[in-house]
């Protein structure tokens, strides 16, 4: 699960990581508003306007704006409201923007990366580090792998201090920063473990150059990107709680609430299937045979009648779908069920579209023999013997239907 | 305490790794729906399955007539349980697994599948402590997995086997009775994709000597190099089909040690070339993320390693039937 920006900083504060002033905001007139009340409160005289989306490259799609009066940021903030923001992850439709973090914007002397995941070969969790902070950590793992800190973590005890003071001195922190630093690493290992995190960034970490007040800088976190295990959000109510369902595709959300999973791709052909394993392979077997999956679907194991009926409806409903593929090897799953879910689908929602249908496993002759009796209702129907003989038919038919 | 016992060795395998009709398997949950109908369906498979552990419940029988008992302590003391498999919910699987690892148990197989990340790094770190000190070796199979399966089963005669998960027991050719002479180890992160490779071999009469579900989550027990090494050790099993799918870095990591120590044909197929970075594909872990765990470096990687590729699941079988000459 991810959230926004600022719900992480939010996360951040509540776990004592110190983080610039910041107010969320949902027009530009709140917008201006936040900017005084920057200035009054943290005698600010920068802010940063930021759209808060999941989708990373903001920056690059215009989502994010230096002012520095409350009439730039209100200006600032009706430009990006005004429109959805089309990021290198978005895709060309871009997404809508609802609310903005105005920001206190920090002088910075030197930039840092600190983030927390899970290191899967290892399998425990680990601190990555780099002195190159504002980047992207994967472009920083490309070009200059040696700036790079990594130091794994029990999950039981957690950071301990030494720790946290080899990786601050690797780094290059000195004087006063370092305990500064050490404080920030444990108190974001906290966070991670405490709340079943799968991702905790802050890049960057700054430096904000000397002062009187402080000689050797403060540390601080200026961005932050969150993401849970959503394995673990049955024990986590309040991470949960921060989910922003505008963010999830309607059907995917759809899907999830009856027990499926189910992932949207650019594709037309859709695929039915059980077991993720082997959905992703019906992916790749239609691309193979020289078309595009329209979906991931995984029903599941244990999806009834209902639920199966449910899938074929959402795959039926996206206009992109020009055949579906089904594709199920029957364990725990009882191909009968999928053959009557076929046979509902077909009399409540009816499938227009080609159809090719390959059943293997569990209660596989009972369920031909439903789909058997009915054919004559469903007449663009057919049964793939195989898998290679199931991708052929589906492109086939999809090929002759748009010739 | 660590209980070394006698009961909790890991037993010696001669046509299979693992497990073999010797192992004696309690299951944790097995009051709940789904232990309830695996413990039924690995009986009728020809597993020995010799009782139960649901805390509360402890003295009373299952559906079966088998055994139930309060604790994995009192179970494996009862009954000589040496392997188990766990069905309690994925709130409760951590502590499971860490109950049974206590209790002397060798062989842990945890179907349960949605296990927060975290409680698995524990688990882990756990066992990894327990492994330096113990004088027996603890194996965790998941979760998330189909379970393991050595073929045989009552239905089939001489070939005695054993069935310790969901996967459907008809589908597999156990090794004695295999035409062709030749039999393979299976092992795979995905559950009907492994049925799937089954199927195809047991029509092109290649027998399996046991298949390994290593389960489709980030931080699990067994991996492809445990389950490779063990298969290169076992002298029925002739060539080794293993399925990957995107997410991680364990298929790199597995072509490595297949060039340097795997002798016998190894046939794979890595699912999720299709897959968009940064959506997780059903499986917690399968996810490609930071420019890793795409599909393309990991073929590339095994087809370095002297692997032989199917580059479609339609073709598990054949490519395995021709790197085996059958």
């Amino acid at each position: 699960m991810k959230i926004h920006e600022y719900q992480a900083r939010d996360l951040l504060a509540q776990f004592g990581i110190p983080v610039p002033a910041g107010i969320t905001v949902d027009s530009a007139d709140a917008a201006k508003a936040a900017f005084d009340q920057l200035q009054k409160d943290h005698q600010a005289t920068l802010a940063v306007v930021k759209a808060q989306v999941h989708a990373g490259g903001r920056g690059k799609g215009g989502g994010v704006k230096l002012v520095k009066s409350a009439q730039e940021a209100h200006d600032a903030a009706k430009t990006i409201l005004s429109k959805p923001l089309v990021t290198p992850q978005t895709g060309p439709e871009g997404v809508p923007v609802k609310k903005l973090l105005i920001a206190d914007g920090a002088d910075i002397a030197k930039e840092y990366y600190l983030g927390m995941a899970i290191d899967r070969a290892r399998g425990l969790p680990v601190l990555i580090a780099s002195s190159e902070g504002g980047v992207e950590i994967e472009q920083v793992a490309h070009d200059n792998p040696d700036a790079i800190v990594r130091e794994p973590i029990d999950p039981a005890s957690g950071l301990q201090a030494y720790q946290a003071r080899k990786v601050a001195f690797r780094l290059g922190f000195k004087g006063k920063q370092v305990g500064q630093a050490v404080a920030i690493m444990i108190k974001l290992t906290n966070l991670f473990l405490k709340t079943d995190a799968s991702l905790a960034e802050i890049n960057p970490l700054i430096v904000t150059p000397a002062s009187n007040e402080h000689p050797d800088g403060q540390v601080l976190a200026i961005d932050a990107k969150i993401n849970f295990d959503d394995n673990a959000l049955f024990r986590q109510k309040a991470i949960a709680a921060l989910a922003d369902p505008d963010e999830e595709d309607p059907s995917e959300l759809r899907a999830n609430k009856h027990g499926l999973s189910y992932i949207k791709l650019d594709g037309s052909i859709g695929c039915l299937v059980n077991g993720a394993g082997l959905a992703m392979a019906t992916m790749d077997l239609v691309k193979l045979h020289g078309a595009e999956p329209a979906n991931f679907l995984d029903v599941g194991g244990s999806a009834s009648e209902e639920a199966v009926t449910e899938a074929f409806r959402i795959i039926l409903e996206d206009p992109s779908v020009k055949g579906v593929l089904v594709n199920i090897f029957g364990g725990i799953m009882q191909c009968d069920i999928i053959a009557r879910a076929i046979v509902n689908a077909a009399s409540k929602i009816g499938f227009e579209v080609p159809l090719v249908v390959r059943l293997e496993g569990t209660n596989v002759e009972p369920a031909r023999k439903i789909l058997e009796e009915a054919r004559k209702n469903i007449p663009t129907m057919q049964v793939g013997t195989d898998l290679t003989d199931a991708a052929e038919k589906i492109t086939a038919a999809v090929a002759a239907v748009a010739a | 305490m660590f209980v070394a016992a006698e009961a909790g060795r890991y037993p010696t395998a001669t046509m299979s790794i693992l497990i073999d009709s010797d192992t004696k398997v309690i299951c944790q949950g097995i009051t709940g729906a789904a232990g309830a109908f695996h413990t039924k369906g690995c009986l009728e498979y020809g597993t020995q399955m010799v009782g139960g552990v649901t805390p509360n419940k402890g003295g009373s029988k299952d559906a079966n007539g088998l055994p139930v008992f309060n604790t994995c302590e009192e179970a494996v003391r009862e009954t000589g349980a040496n392997a188990t498999m766990i069905f309690v919910p994925a709130a409760f699987a951590a502590d499971a697994v860490l109950e049974a690892a206590d209790a002397g148990i060798a062989l842990i197989v945890c179907i349960t599948e949605g296990v927060p990340v975290t409680d698995m790094t524990r688990v882990g770190r756990e066992l990894e402590r327990r492994n330096v000190v113990g004088e027996s070796r603890i194996r965790l199979i998941g979760p998330n997995c189909p379970g393991v399966i050595t073929p045989g089963g009552s239905s089939n005669g001489d070939a005695a086997g054993c069935k310790i998960g969901i996967m459907p027991g008809y589908i597999h050719l156990p090794a004695p009775q295999a035409k062709t002479g030749k039999s393979v180890g299976i092992i795979s992160r995905s559950g009907t994709l492994t049925y799937e490779a089954v199927w195809q071999c047991s029509q092109r009469d290649i027998g399996q000597t046991t298949c390994v579900g290593i389960g489709g989550d980030p931080v699990r027990g067994m991996d492809f190099i445990d389950c490779l090494e063990l298969f290169s050790d076992d002298p029925q099993t002739d060539g080794i089909v293993m399925i990957g799918e995107i997410g991680g870095t364990d298929e790199e990591a597995a072509a490595a040690y297949i060039r340097k120590q795997v002798k016998k044909p190894v046939t794979a197929f890595i699912a999720g070339r299709t897959a968009p970075p940064g959506r997780r594909m059903g499986h917690a872990g399968a996810i490609i993320s930071g420019g890793e765990g795409g599909a393309e470096s990991k073929i590339a990687a095994l087809q370095e390693a002297g692997c032989h590729i199917a580059q479609s699941p339609a073709d598990l079988g054949s490519t395995m039937a021709q790197a085996l000459g059958v």
